[in-house]
């Protein structure tokens, strides 16, 4: 059912998705937009991972995504504890603000 | 293996010793537990043991890592005392530190690209939490953000890259996808070399090779100076053992893909961050920059020889000691100020001559002053480029090292020439002590590099 649409289809949009992902992170302001982009591009990654899998009748890529998902999981607890730490010190989550460390 | 079980045991250990009144013997307790798993590293030395269906491999390569990675933190313990010196987060960052190496030991012993994964984000995640240890301090806070925006993006690029080699090669094993790019000579589908490149991308990220390095100046200068000193040794060992993993046994058969890719990447490290370095009046930040510029010379020797990793193994051994050597100088001139610019440096070889000698001899090594070890790594690099016809780009590098030369000695100059009225410094006996042991090392490497080089030769 899943492979009545062909491969290059989740290849183009695994890459569009990762490409709006890295666009998000380069040209967005707001510190929690930059989070939410990082998240799709691994999610992209994820939708890849998961119509290889099932073209090639091998598990190893459904695993991968676990692993993928959980490390993703723990990787936001971390940035967002650095975000409240960020808040705390300017009262922000604009990263034009961090411009302390210059050249 | 059994050095990665008594380190991770040791991680868990720091975490539990927050009960009771353990606190006092944990940095004690780690110390032995790393000199234990440096015992073991070389105890399975030339057995090649596999483990976890063939996750993890042993081999020489990823003990002599695993003993360096272990021997930098001992030292790194010992110049950063004052760090865990706190009563309230000295397990966490001990355990931080200690999750850290063994995110570091994973990536030098990984065989299948989940591995890879999982050691790179073990590694970083801790990184992110330290490079942020100074709460209050805006500089610290904003190197972790950045630290963590650009990390989390450099993985994104680097899972990319392995999903579509998955796809390509239907495998995660190292072997495996070496022996799919055996088999099909006729070239595999256009996106796994899209795969390649994109992993180049992610691990470019990691060990900060321009046009990628944007990342490191602001996070090794914003965090605290220890913290510093631990990444642009472990960590840095750590991510170039990664690298020339991958590329030196599963990507070599497709080397034309990515060889002229490097190949400008390297002409730009050594080029850019040496010459920016040149305007920084910032130490920390001029030593980030340098370190930046080491990694050039690390890729040249790559480049020239993808499969000779010992010059590689030997160069990270002589840059970490002199860094290290470097940044307890620095730790201790900086006291408790948040910049140290080279104005702090003025005057210190009257006041305190032997921090001034120690961190001499460790810049002149960094810069490739013969006898000391950093210009038997130099040389050695150098050589293998010639040997393997890529004399221009040595020209270029020797060059780069010129003008290394000259950002050092602006540190050199201000310590013997310069007056100053500031206080001198008061030394420990335990620091008179590491700052000796690191000198020594420098001489050592230099004078006896064969110590290193026959461990590479099968």
């Amino acid at each position: 059912m899943v492979k009545t649409v062909p491969l290059d289809y989740y290849l183009w949009l695994a890459a569009a998705l990762f490409t709006i992902g890295v666009l998000g992170v380069l040209y967005r302001r707001n510190a929690i937009i930059i989070f939410m982009c990082i998240e799709l591009m691994l999610n992209a990654v994820n939708l890849l991972l998961v119509a290889f899998s099932t073209y090639l009748n091998d598990a190893s890529g459904q695993v991968f995504v676990f692993f993928i998902m959980a490390v993703a999981a723990a990787e936001v607890a971390v940035g967002l504890a650095i975000l409240v730490m960020m808040y705390r010190n300017t009262k922000s989550v604009d990263i034009n603000i961090l411009n302390r460390l210059k050249w | 293996m059994n050095a990665l079980f008594v380190i991770t045991g040791l991680g868990i250990v720091s975490l539990l010793a927050e009960f009771g009144n353990l606190k006092r013997w944990l940095t004690a307790f780690v110390l032995v537990g790393l000199t234990a798993a440096v015992i073991l590293a070389a105890l399975d030395w030339n057995t090649t043991q596999r483990y976890f269906s063939d996750m993890l491999v042993f081999d020489n390569q990823a003990l002599a890592f695993t003993a360096l990675i272990s021997i930098s933190t001992i030292l790194w313990f010992w110049l950063s005392v004052d760090y865990f010196a706190t009563q309230t987060h000295r397990t966490d960052r001990t355990s931080l530190v200690i999750f850290a190496v063994v995110g570091s030991v994973i990536m030098a012993s990984f065989n299948n690209m989940a591995m890879l994964f999982l050691g790179i984000e073990i590694l970083s995640m801790s990184l992110y939490v330290l490079a942020g240890s100074r709460k209050d301090s805006l500089s610290s806070t904003e190197a972790a953000f950045k630290y963590f925006l650009m990390g989390s993006f450099a993985t994104g690029f680097l899972l990319f890259g392995i999903a579509l080699i998955y796809g390509a090669t239907g495998s995660f094993h190292i072997h495996t996808i070496a022996q799919t790019i055996a088999a099909n000579p006729a070239g595999l589908p256009t996106f796994f070399y899209a795969g390649v490149l994109l992993m180049l991308i992610g691990l470019a990220f990691k060990i900060s090779a321009v046009p990628f390095h944007f990342w490191a100046p602001d996070v090794y200068s914003g965090s605290p100076t220890t913290v510093t000193a631990f990444m642009s040794t472990v960590v840095k060992v750590a991510a170039i053992g990664a690298f020339i993993r991958i590329f030196s046994s599963c990507f070599v058969a497709v080397e034309s893909t990515w060889s002229l890719v490097l190949q400008v990447i390297m002409i730009l490290t050594l080029v850019i961050p040496n010459i920016t370095a040149v305007y920084q009046n910032n130490v920390k930040r001029m030593l980030a920059y340098s370190s930046v510029g080491h990694v050039g010379y690390i890729l040249l020797a790559f480049v020239s020889s993808p499969t000779e990793t010992g010059t590689i193994f030997y160069y990270l051994t002589t840059y970490s000691v002199s860094s290290l050597a470097a940044f307890s100088v620095l730790h201790l001139v900086e006291g408790n100020s948040e910049e140290i610019t080279v104005d702090y440096f003025n005057g210190l070889f009257k006041k305190n001559s032997w921090l001034a000698v120690t961190i001499t001899i460790a810049l002149l090594s960094l810069a490739g002053i013969p006898p000391l070890a950093g210009f038997f790594g130099k040389y050695m690099v150098f050589a293998q480029a010639i040997n393997h016809g890529y004399t221009s780009l040595v020209i270029v590098a020797v060059i780069t090292s010129l003008i290394g030369v000259y950002y050092y000695f602006r540190i050199i100059i201000a310590m013997y020439f310069n007056e100053s009225s500031a206080p001198s410094i008061t030394l420990t006996a335990s620091q008179k002590m590491l700052l000796f042991v690191l000198i020594a090392l420098t001489f050592a490497l230099g004078l006896f590099p064969d110590v290193i080089m026959t461990l590479f030769r099968a």
